[in-house]
């Protein structure tokens, strides 16, 4: 019984993604960055929080004319408790309640903390006050918690901000960061294909009523949706059936230098064409119909990476009616 | 069965750049929005559904944003539909808001297309790394790039057949103030010299990266007797798709880009479309894609695509008006480009392309989408008067 | 309006698939749906599907699934990122115009290979709420205690919830959680999100789904008891859950109102509640006892991400076609706190 072949994938753009917010988002996360918490007044006298630019019910633009302060106390209309923060995630490194808190003069809620330390603190209908970072920025985490209330105890003061030129700007973005990960397998098809790779040959897998080869299946023939259960082995030399010659330094970690060729390979005994680097030969010498075999690694693994390229093997060239239905 | 007569009775397109600093995604959407409701003499509540298409997520990082755009598109209480077909997603969102006309099920449907794509980078988003997955070392010019290779021996195209192709749009772009680039200095010797990025394509042979949006509001017969503005009727519509990859597959001239055209064709009663059309707007992405589609499209014999456009048939005042917007070489916010198509083809059959307005003379006109491994296709022919 | 039935219905699901990659789970669930509609692949009209890109962390995950489906010569297709249930509703607009008289539609989705309660985040406001990471079990919770505060109802009546769907889940050989636990042992386990806990939430499933639908006198000729959809709509609410009132679903009750659920009786219901306490909110909504509701056992007991909602509605044509319900409701659900529903009416004839 074959082990599945499973691997590690990450996603997360490099840096984070920059958005821009706009007049109103803007405005809302400037007053955050300046200790305030801001609501719009909608066209029937609701109060809108946090002022999200369309008006929920009636679609209607909202207005930075349009904002008025709230809170800062608030009450919390529903709350969750987390008991593992997950790092590089939540804004809280210890355990803490998710909640809606609509603020003072509000008629919405808006989500948040509120740092207690067990969910025994927690009750529907409890007022809190916001907590300010000292190094706020102009984002919804420069409240750094809700915390208990008590009408008539005093405010949280909102640390000044430090001396900055631009400090009176307005707020016009965020980045946003955070990396999802994922374990994806393989499947069956590409297993065997892998497992072929590092034992220095290729597989290809083909349907039962069908002749045509594919090798790296996905696991069925296309054309039919039929599984592509009979393996079959492929050989490693084939055709350039078309290519281009890279000019681009630096588009993966794998391209040699520039310039170097891409080309569609189609291989002997195989249906289907698949991109391989060119070495071996100048780019000019490179042709459609040029005879190529791989150059396998000296270390073979269940990678793609275990065919490096493939080079010329100076045998003559193919005829194109050989390979024109391969393009 | 009878389908149900539909027209496009409002038109809004945002300004595209490279980036859209002032404004979120929601106002990025809106803008093209109000502008479509405008023009269709319309507010947000009389719109009945509205369809939401966009490229991948990860473009803005964004999981399904039609939940986050319910309010900014005035679609609290309605029906709400998020299409994603690849980079056909402009086309075929048009479609499928034509088609919940066509059913009968409403009367007034709002579409829009959008991308935002400077928050991360196109060229990232489209190529993730996946495990087990052959890396894609060249980019997705690499991919594109030895399909023209053989297209180019297959016709005998000479090279500078793309470059012809790269003038031609820009220089119609500087005619559309809502196009990303304008250049009104290109000349083919610039295209020539530019940077070979993936012989033989050349850095003016490619498209930009776009931030934009596209709207459509589409309305019934009664809805479109009573619009202020001129409207475009659907005289036919089609989507055709084939797998990435199976033995023997034409990728140069795909067998679904062709099925597709046929289908709308018959549907819109056109048998020559150089004749029968007034202009087309295609999604050329690389320069070399206009005489490929040239033949995809049935416009010439296979082989002959290179000439038509060599010829200037498809120049802003030849026969055959080509992307008389600019095309997708001048402005590409990768989920709106498909809408673009088939909104400015809709402009023009209405007279209201302004600067870049053709002459019309059969008032017909033909939108085209095309994405994945040029295997999603979505076309539309629309035109001035009712179908019979 | 023409008369569009479900022919066929197809569906599977694990835990966690180590061995199979997307295609090589959809394509006997698509042969197994497609054989049983009784019409052959070349003769279906058109072909609608739905995926997320994010449970992959990829995009154009949609993609690889037509690998599964066959199309060649090329085909009639489209895509939503979206649960199977709307690409289902694409499918019957389709059929509604006219231009074809059958649809394959599928769903599918690996959920275990991320972390999709975190994944689910990024559907959240990106300036106001996603910062904070709020998973997509935390939001479930908000609404859960805001439902029990508001109704009078306890941590007792989501036990039984989840009782009575796990005692149904036993019949239901696509279920990954069944059995009978006491409401005492459903009690005594620790919170996940309080008041939410393990057994309240559903169970991470990868699954892929399909449905054949057919129109009119073709249903007739290849099915003899047709599930027809007599009514079938969808509605979304504002975007922020604190600008909506979490103790009702009142897009459910909206599209129930234009679906028709009311005009007739109702004997079967299989609503897309992935948490308990969504059962009981969805039942309102629906105006139906939730005593008849999920039979199969509901989410609580499969919920393959992006294929979920079109198995409820599988699962009430199911029942139709094998006769033994006459009219049913199903629901389907996207985006945070049951901000988005569909609800499909289906009966025999």
């Amino acid at each position: 019984m074959t082990e599945p072949l499973v691997a590690r994938h990450s996603l997360e753009y490099p840096g984070g993604y920059t958005r821009s917010v706009g007049d109103v988002v803007g405005r809302y996360l400037t007053g955050l960055r300046d200790g305030r918490i801001e609501g719009a007044r909608l066209a029937d006298g609701r109060v809108l929080v946090p002022p999200t630019e369309y008006d929920p019910l009636t679609s209607a633009a909202v207005s930075v004319d349009d904002f008025v302060e709230v809170g800062p106390a608030g009450t919390v209309v529903t709350w969750s408790w987390v008991a593992n923060p997950r790092a590089e995630k939540h804004a809280l490194d210890r355990p803490f309640a998710f909640a809606l808190i609509r603020p003072d003069g509000a008629d919405t809620s808006m989500l948040h903390m509120v740092d207690v330390a067990t969910p025994e603190e927690m009750s529907t209908g409890m007022r809190v006050i916001p907590h300010w970072r000292s190094d706020r920025i102009g984002g919804v985490s420069d409240i750094e918690a809700w915390r208990p209330y008590k009408d008539g105890d005093p405010i949280p003061e909102v640390p000044p901000l430090p001396f900055s030129e631009n400090m009176g700007d307005s707020v016009t973005g965020i980045v946003t960061s955070g990396r999802l990960d994922y374990e994806i397998a393989a499947g069956e098809s590409t297993t065997r294909f892998l497992l072929g790779l590092a034992e220095g040959k290729i597989i290809g897998g083909k349907a039962v009523g069908s002749d045509d080869v594919y090798a790296a299946s996905r696991g069925t023939d296309p054309t039919t949706g039929a599984p592509t259960s009979i393996s079959v082995d492929v050989s490693d030399t084939g055709v350039i059936t078309t290519f281009c010659i890279v000019n681009i330094p630096g588009l993966s970690d794998l391209a040699p230098e520039i310039p170097y060729v891409s080309a569609q390979v189609l291989l002997d005994g195989a249906d289907n064409t698949f991109f391989g680097l060119i070495r071996g030969c100048s780019v000019d010498e490179v042709r459609m119909g040029m005879r190529v075999k791989a150059k396998w690694l000296d270390q073979l693994t269940t990678d793609h990476g275990s065919i490096e390229w493939w080079e010329p093997t100076g045998e003559p060239d193919a005829e194109y009616t050989d390979y024109k239905d391969y393009l | 069965m009878s389908k149900n007569a539909v027209a496009v009775v409002g038109v809004g397109q945002t300004h595209h750049r490279s980036s859209r600093k002032d404004v979120s995604m929601a106002g990025l959407v809106r803008e093209a929005a109000v502008e479509a409701l405008e023009d269709a003499g319309m507010t947000w509540s009389d719109i009945d559904a509205v369809v939401v298409g966009k490229a991948p997520d990860m473009f803005e990082g964004v999981a399904m944003p039609e939940l986050y755009l319910a309010d900014a598109l005035g679609a609290v209480g309605k029906p709400m539909l998020r299409v994603h077909t690849a980079g056909s997603v402009g086309g075929s969102t048009a479609i499928v808001a034509a088609k919940l006309v066509q059913a009968g099920v409403h009367e007034r449907v709002l579409t829009v297309a959008y991308e935002k794509q400077s928050e991360s980078n196109a060229t990232w988003g489209l190529s993730v790394p996946m495990p087990f997955s052959p890396p894609l070392v060249a980019g997705a010019g690499g991919y594109f790039a030895p399909m023209i290779r053989a297209y180019m021996t297959r016709s005998g195209a000479p090279r500078e057949s793309g470059h012809l192709v790269a003038v031609k749009d820009r220089l119609n772009a500087v005619r559309n103030p809502r196009a990303h680039l304008h250049m009104p200095e290109i000349t083919l010797k610039m295209v020539e010299e530019s940077w070979l990025l993936w012989d033989p394509l050349r850095y003016l042979d490619t498209c930009p990266s776009s931030d934009g949006a596209m709207a459509m509001v589409l309305g019934s017969e009664k809805v479109a007797a009573a619009a202020p503005n001129p409207v475009a009727w659907v005289h036919g519509m089609a989507m055709r798709s084939e797998p990435t990859m199976f033995a023997r597959r034409d990728q140069i001239n795909p067998q679904a880009g062709k099925d597709c055209a046929a289908d709308v064709y018959r549907q819109a009663g056109i048998s020559d479309p150089r004749r029968d059309l007034d202009c087309a707007e295609i999604y050329v992405p690389f320069s070399w894609y206009e005489p490929m589609w040239l033949e995809n499209l049935g416009f010439c014999a296979e082989g002959d695509g290179w000439k038509l456009t060599a010829e200037g048939a498809t120049a802003f005042d030849g026969d055959i008006p080509w992307n008389p917007s600019g095309g997708v070489l001048s402005s590409n916010p990768i989920g709106a480009s498909g809408m673009i198509r088939f909104g400015e083809v809709a402009q023009q059959v209405r007279g209201a392309a302004g600067g870049h307005q053709v002459e019309l003379k059969t008032g017909k006109a033909l939108g085209h989408a095309y994405g994945g491994g040029s295997q999603f296709f979505a076309m539309w022919v629309v035109g001035a008067k009712k179908p019979e | 309006m023409r008369d569009v039935a479900v022919v066929s219905f197809s569906y599977s699901t694990i835990a966690k698939e180590q061995m199979r990659n997307e295609v090589e789970m959809l394509a006997p669930v698509i042969t197994e749906a497609i054989d049983a509609s009784g019409i052959a692949r070349s003769d279906i009209g058109f072909t609608c599907s739905g995926s997320f890109d994010y449970l992959q962390g990829g995009p154009f995950s949609f993609v690889m699934g037509l690998d599964a489906v066959g199309a060649w010569p090329p085909i009639r297709e489209s895509h939503v990122e979206m649960d199977g249930a709307w690409a289902l509703y694409e499918a019957w607009i389709a059929i509604q115009t006219g231009e074809v008289d059958s649809a394959l539609v599928y769903g599918f989705g690996k959920a275990s290979q991320g972390n999709v309660h975190e994944i689910m985040s990024l559907q959240l406001d990106p300036y106001y709420v996603a910062p904070l990471w709020p998973s997509m079990v935390d939001l479930a919770a908000l609404q859960a205690r805001a439902y029990l505060d508001s109704s009078g109802l306890s941590e007792r009546d989501l036990a039984e919830v989840v009782a009575q769907a796990m005692r149904s889940a036993r019949d239901t050989p696509q279920a990954i959680r069944s059995g009978e636990p006491s409401i005492e042992e459903l009690l005594a386990a620790p919170y996940v999100a309080s008041p939410l806990r393990d057994a309240d939430i559903f169970p991470t499933t990868d699954g892929v789904a399909a449905i054949v639908l057919a129109a009119g006198d073709l249903a007739r000729s290849v099915n003899k008891r047709p599930a027809w959809i007599r009514g079938l709509d969808h509605r979304i609410e504002p975007h922020s859950l604190g600008a909506r009132d979490l103790t009702r679903s009142e897009s459910t009750a909206l599209a129930a109102k234009h679906a028709g659920v009311a005009s007739g009786p109702i004997d079967v219901a299989e609503v897309h509640a992935q948490f308990s306490h969504e059962v009981l909110i969805l039942s309102e909504a629906l105006g139906v006892d939730p005593s008849i509701v999920n039979p199969s056992g509901g989410p609580l007991a499969a919920n393959g991400i992006m294929s979920a909602g079109l198995v409820r509605i599988g699962e009430v044509a199911q029942r139709i076609m094998d006769g033994t319900a006459n009219r049913g409701v199903a629901h389907a659900t996207s985006g945070p706190a049951l901000q988005q529903n569909l609800v499909c009416v289906l009966e025999g004839e």
